[in-house]
């Protein structure tokens, strides 16, 4: 992380700077004060990224003689990788999980929801807006042995298929996948109604008014006018909801544990199971490489999409 | 005519999905309420004929879960501490010097917010092992800190960045030192910006599950979160009651804290709205 100053294009970008009445010579002082931080980023966030780009190529596990004598293997736990075929399901799990649960679930009901609260009776939508809010409070694994509990045979779901007079279902075995998507969805839509709620009120009135005088409708109001404005708040929403499902391991870990077989078995879930349940801390770390690149791809374009002047 | 009554039907329709939305959301929650105060309670949802305090008393008179919900307020506290004090220290030359490397500082910290924690957790295990850190509350408390720094940091230099310079400088003029100017003129005015930063890393760090799964093995040290997970496994099937129970328990602070950091929120927002992007 060496920063070159030369290089640096001159602080504050279009605004006005102060300079402190302190002068020059605040250089060692400020970074005195940034040193605790420092220390703390370096030693516990720098340090692991750098060490999983060397650990992924060496055979390090936690039993066996490799645990004591740790070898530069290549690509060797990136070849087994590519060829393991759970790997290659793990990544479809990853990939169905998070179109459905964070793309197409959140997202959608989030945007419906701040759409259909605006201006709506206040009361009314305090108390939607509370119990979607409850969700989110809920600690995962809270949030999990409350799906357990729904999803299993004696179940909330099963009960109300009863009164339909519908057979139960055994949802874990069945349709585990659905399980957890729909965990998350109930988990996580809050951010995105809340994120979707901002992004409505900063659309102008006026803009609204003169569609409707034009003979616009509820829909095309909608898709001419509000969503072609909240896109910005849309696109960096929906990156930022990824990062977060990316690394989501706690609900689907004590939902499912990742099974039944490996249905429901996302990156992280393979990542622990590989290199916490089997030992192999090499391989492991691999998969941890992969998920790392992925989330720093993201988090890059995240940063590109947010266009922050600092 | 036809005008009107399509702007009931709409209407009608809104709230109609607003309130099945609302009832969906509420379902799977009743479950957890009512099996919490029903002492023969199973997986399925039945209202309690007595509501009874059973459950709890169960779950709060072993001393193992007294541990555990110690263990867990150790670590979040110790981490709100670390993590406020340092993304002050750190926010305040980042807010009020003119710094050569803050703008790539500033991408890094920005950065580092969105990258997914699970993704460094092998390799941080490893180091916890290298270094015979493993089963360290102490150490366990310093990594969470390290993971929430770069959100603080980045909210806390948003909240400093609306203090007025001038107060500063009066107090300057009266002689204070830098780190007096911040302690007594800085931080009081940034009350609300230091319980944001607190309370959302409390309640973050609460919620934790899976950093002391990986870091802490000892049962002895490990916090409520992940006791809950090993109760599931052991007594779960049996004493459903008493998981619900123990999840409400644990549950409560963290609603708690939800509901006191959104009076501070809504107070610190308008300058905080850098972060919306």
């Amino acid at each position: 992380m060496a920063v070159n100053p030369s290089s640096v294009p001159s602080v504050g970008g279009g605004r006005l700077m102060r300079v402190s009445p302190r002068g020059a010579g605040n250089g060692w002082k400020a970074a005195l004060f940034m040193l605790p931080s420092w220390i703390l980023l370096l030693v516990f966030f720098f340090v692991p990224i750098v060490l999983t780009f060397y650990f992924a190529f060496t055979n390090l596990s936690l039993t066996g003689t490799s645990s004591s004598a740790v070898t530069f293997v290549g690509f060797r736990n990136f070849a087994s990788m590519f060829s393991d075929p759970t790997f290659r399901v793990s990544i479809l799990r990853t990939i169905t999980f998070l179109v459905f649960s964070a793309i197409i679930g959140q997202q959608v009901l989030g945007l419906l929801l701040a759409i259909l609260m605006n201006e709506r009776n206040r009361v009314f939508r305090s108390v939607v807006g509370v119990l979607v809010l409850a969700g989110w409070v809920t600690p995962e694994i809270v949030v999990a042995f409350i799906f357990y509990a729904f999803f299993s045979d004696q179940g909330t779901l099963n009960t109300v298929l009863g009164w339909l007079h519908q057979k139960p279902v055994a949802w874990l075995y069945t349709f585990p996948m659905t399980a957890v998507v729909v965990a998350n969805i109930w988990h996580g839509t809050a951010f995105s109604m809340l994120v979707y709620q901002a992004a409505l009120g900063d659309v102008p009135k006026e803009i609204l008014e003169s569609a409707e005088i034009d003979g616009a409708g509820r829909l095309q109001r909608l898709a001419r006018v509000t969503l072609p404005i909240i896109k910005g708040s849309i696109a960096t929403n929906v990156v930022l909801i990824t990062l977060q499902t990316l690394g989501l391991f706690t609900l689907i870990y004590s939902l499912t544990g990742g099974g039944p077989g490996n249905k429901t078995e996302t990156l992280p879930i393979y990542m622990y199971q590989q290199a916490f349940a089997d030992y192999q801390l090499g391989y492991g770390t691999a998969i941890s490489l992969i998920l790392l690149v992925i989330g720093i791809l993201a988090s890059l374009l995240y940063m590109r999409m947010l266009k922050i002047d600092l | 005519m036809p005008r009107v009554s399509r702007f009931t039907l709409d209407k009608v329709l809104a709230y109609g999905v607003l309130a099945l939305i609302g009832i969906v959301f509420l379902v799977p929650l009743l479950w957890m309420i009512f099996a919490s105060f029903e002492p023969n309670a199973t997986l399925s949802i039945t209202f309690p004929r007595s509501w009874s305090l059973a459950n709890f008393a169960q779950i709060l008179q072993q001393p193992a879960n007294q541990q555990a919900f110690l263990n867990g307020l150790l670590l979040s506290l110790g981490q709100s501490i670390v993590v406020v004090v340092v993304a002050g220290l750190a926010a305040y030359p980042l807010s009020r010097y003119q710094l050569k490397y803050k703008r790539p500082f500033m991408y890094i910290i920005l950065f580092s917010t969105t990258l997914p924690i699970t993704a460094v957790m092998v390799p941080v295990y490893e180091l916890f092992v290298f270094l015979h850190m493993t089963d360290s509350l102490w150490w366990t408390m310093l990594f969470l800190s390290a993971s929430g720094l770069p959100y603080a940091i980045w909210i806390m230099k948003n909240f400093m960045d609306s203090v007025p310079l001038e107060l500063e400088e009066a107090a300057w003029t009266d002689g204070a030192s830098t780190l007096t100017s911040l302690r007594r003129v800085v931080a009081p005015l940034m009350v609300p910006g230091i319980f944001t930063v607190g309370i959302f890393t409390f309640a973050g760090s609460w919620g934790n599950f899976f950093v002391p799964f990986i870091l802490i093995q000892n049962p002895a040290k490990l916090p409520a979160s992940v006791t809950i997970f090993q109760f599931f496994g052991q007594y779960g099937s049996v004493a459903y009651g008493q998981l619900a129970a123990f999840s409400m328990l644990y549950t409560i602070p963290a609603v708690v804290l939800y509901i006191l950091g959104q009076r501070y929120m809504s107070a610190g927002f308008n300058f905080s709205g850098a972060t919306k992007g």
